[in-house]
């Protein structure tokens, strides 16, 4: 079903270093995961704009927000669990609070992380970031689509966090899509129920979609990258016009897309919502298609849900 | 903003001295109108950020965003009453706005944030503000501009690991454009910060961090100018003046006071503090 897999991460590293050639404003922190997190490709052009912060992810969430009180957009980047876990307070008090231009842009989220196990495999990321005021929330579902978040926060003054995993995914998207902040992108039309999908749950989507229609069961797909501010009224539509939502993610139940999903279900057009993704548990050490597996990040995982509602009709 | 007064030593404290009065009469009314604030640690701080405001640093009240301005970091937020009466006498709004202190709707809050104009950050969260004063830094060498980033920290802070990842960072990056300044008044909520957690020897920690070291008499005028400023001097490395202080220096009843580290005084208080700052009728 897809020609091409790809690392998010990559295409990060990689529009990082164009948006520096083009602008003398972007400046970047890590916290010696620049290989991994791949700003390495920007510290190698731009010695001068790149600084590594050492393992000290507060600091460096503080030096991010001081750059950019001097108008600089700056990126920081590290392993999600880190930036976030060990950054929430920085983050939260000198960054969205007075509303600085930082991007955290965080890579190896979720359970694929694989191998180093539930210490780095944040699965609370989103409910961290989301439950802050002036924070914007984005999960690509691509490596294409990642350029364009980057690119399109990048054009804006104001907080972002943006979460990227460890794996290639497949690519979804070609270069003519057109990402737009708070919009949903509906990538399959469908009329028994709606998956609605994050990151690499988006290719699993697309997956189920074209294995329910097989068996008579058409399924609408939305790729809800940018989680926060949501796409209200693509959730709402999707109720009122399918009669059952089905959302997919990396990350816990408990807080995630998922639950900002159903309560905007429940508030406005209250119908069936089924939250699959990670059931409240830490994960393991494990290839991280094995881990999918085991803790219900399938296309598998959402057919049955979607068959299931579909029998209670 | 160096003024014209500075034909002697001895006439230049004199200004001083008589801005600091002004500034101890204000944090004692702001946070008496408040019902709430921290006393103590704001007049500790008063000759520090008094010598910043009306003679070390650059900056325009005028133009609060001037880009070549001085930046100036509160990490102690919580002695911010010191800083609004800095900001106010300066003229960067009203003094009368002081007295709107942690009221709904005002642009003084109980800690500092962006909101009051002349505040570049939000602090309050302790532990934090050297990190700030780090990018501000880089950010200088970046843009080539030559103004320069102080700090005000709380000695309890200084017990907060992100400081000493900040110094680190500070000293690795030779940010000779940063001065931080410590207002070592030995005393923390739950006590003597020596009983608490062992802060010295505070000066050989900086040290061994990298940075150049001074340490003073926080209350001196003469001393905090000359130990800054001959820091300016020390190429290549970040700077640190100790400040050794009296908790709630000024009002007897707060002096060495652990009581008045986040207390407002009462009204029997608030008129006595008055008294001793020399003002009568309240």
């Amino acid at each position: 079903m897809f020609k091409e897999y790809k690392y998010p991460r990559e295409a990060y590293g990689k529009t990082l270093r164009q948006l520096g050639r083009e602008r003398k404003d972007i400046v970047v922190v890590d916290a010696d995961l620049s290989s991994s997190t791949k700003t390495k490709f920007f510290a190698d052009e731009f010695p001068d704009r790149f600084f590594n912060m050492g393992v000290a992810e507060q600091n460096m969430v503080g030096v991010a927000a001081g750059l950019a009180t001097t108008g600089k957009t700056v990126f920081a980047s590290s392993f999600a669990m880190f930036i976030v876990g060990r950054g929430y307070d920085q983050i939260r008090q000198s960054i969205a609070y007075p509303k600085l231009n930082v991007k955290i842009v965080a890579t190896h989220a979720g359970i694929t992380v694989g191998g180093d196990g539930a210490s780095h495999q944040i699965i609370e990321d989103i409910a961290l970031m989301c439950a802050l005021p002036n924070m914007s929330v984005f999960v690509p579902a691509d490596n294409v689509e990642t350029e364009k978040i980057i690119r399109s926060i990048a054009d804006y003054r104001g907080p972002a966090y943006v979460r990227l995993g460890r794996s290639k995914v497949p690519t979804i998207y070609d270069q003519s899509y057109e990402f737009q902040q708070g919009k949903a992108s509906v990538l399959r039309e469908g009329d028994d129920i709606t998956i609605i999908a994050l990151g690499i749950m988006v290719s699993e989507a697309l997956i189920a979609s074209e294995e329910l229609e097989k068996k008579g069961i058409s399924a609408r797909v939305i790729n809800m990258s940018t989680v926060k501010p949501i796409d209200r009224e693509a959730i709402i539509k999707a109720a009122k016009e399918t009669g059952a939502i089905i959302t997919a993610e990396e990350h816990n139940t408990i807080m995630g897309m998922g639950s900002l999903v159903a309560s905007i279900v429940a508030e406005n057009y209250p119908v069936y919502v089924y939250k699959c993704g990670i059931p409240d548990v830490f994960g393991e050490s494990g290839d991280y298609r094995e881990l999918m597996e085991k803790y219900g990040l399938t296309s598998k995982n959402i057919i049955k849900a979607a068959e299931n509602i579909i029998r209670k009709r | 903003m160096k003024e014209n007064f500075v034909r002697s030593r001895e006439e230049r404290t004199k200004k001083l001295e008589e801005i600091a009065l002004k500034i101890r009469r204000h944090i004692i009314r702001e946070i008496y109108e408040a019902g709430s604030g921290h006393p103590g640690g704001s007049l500790s701080a008063t000759e520090i950020i008094t010598a910043l405001y009306f003679y070390i640093m650059r900056h325009n009240p005028h133009n609060p965003k001037w880009e070549d301005r001085d930046r100036f970091v509160l990490s102690k937020g919580h002695s911010c009453p010191a800083l609004y009466a800095a900001l106010a006498e300066s003229g960067y709004f009203d003094v009368k706005e002081l007295l709107t202190l942690r009221k709904l709707g005002s642009r003084l809050q109980g800690h500092p944030s962006i909101k009051t104009p002349g505040i570049d950050i939000c602090t309050g969260s302790l532990g934090q503000g050297l990190s700030i004063a780090v990018g501000m830094a880089l950010g200088a060498r970046i843009d080539r501009k030559l103004y320069r980033v102080f700090v005000l920290m709380g000695d309890g802070e200084l017990q907060c690991g992100e400081v000493w990842e900040a110094a680190m960072a500070a000293a690795n990056y030779r940010l000779d454009n940063i001065t931080a300044i410590v207002d070592r008044n030995r005393l923390q909520i739950d006590g003597n910060t020596e009983k608490i957690m062992s802060l010295e020897p505070l000066s050989f920690k900086f040290k061994a961090f990298g940075w150049h070291v001074t340490e003073i008499n926080g209350h001196n005028f003469n001393e905090i100018i000359d130990a800054i400023e001959n820091g300016f001097k020390i190429k290549g490395k970040p700077k640190v003046v100790i400040a050794h202080t009296v908790k709630g220096k000024g009002v007897s009843f707060m002096e060495g006071s652990v009581a008045f580290h986040g207390k407002p005084p009462n009204d029997e208080q608030f008129k006595i503090a008055m008294k001793e700052l020399g003002v009568e009728n309240v």
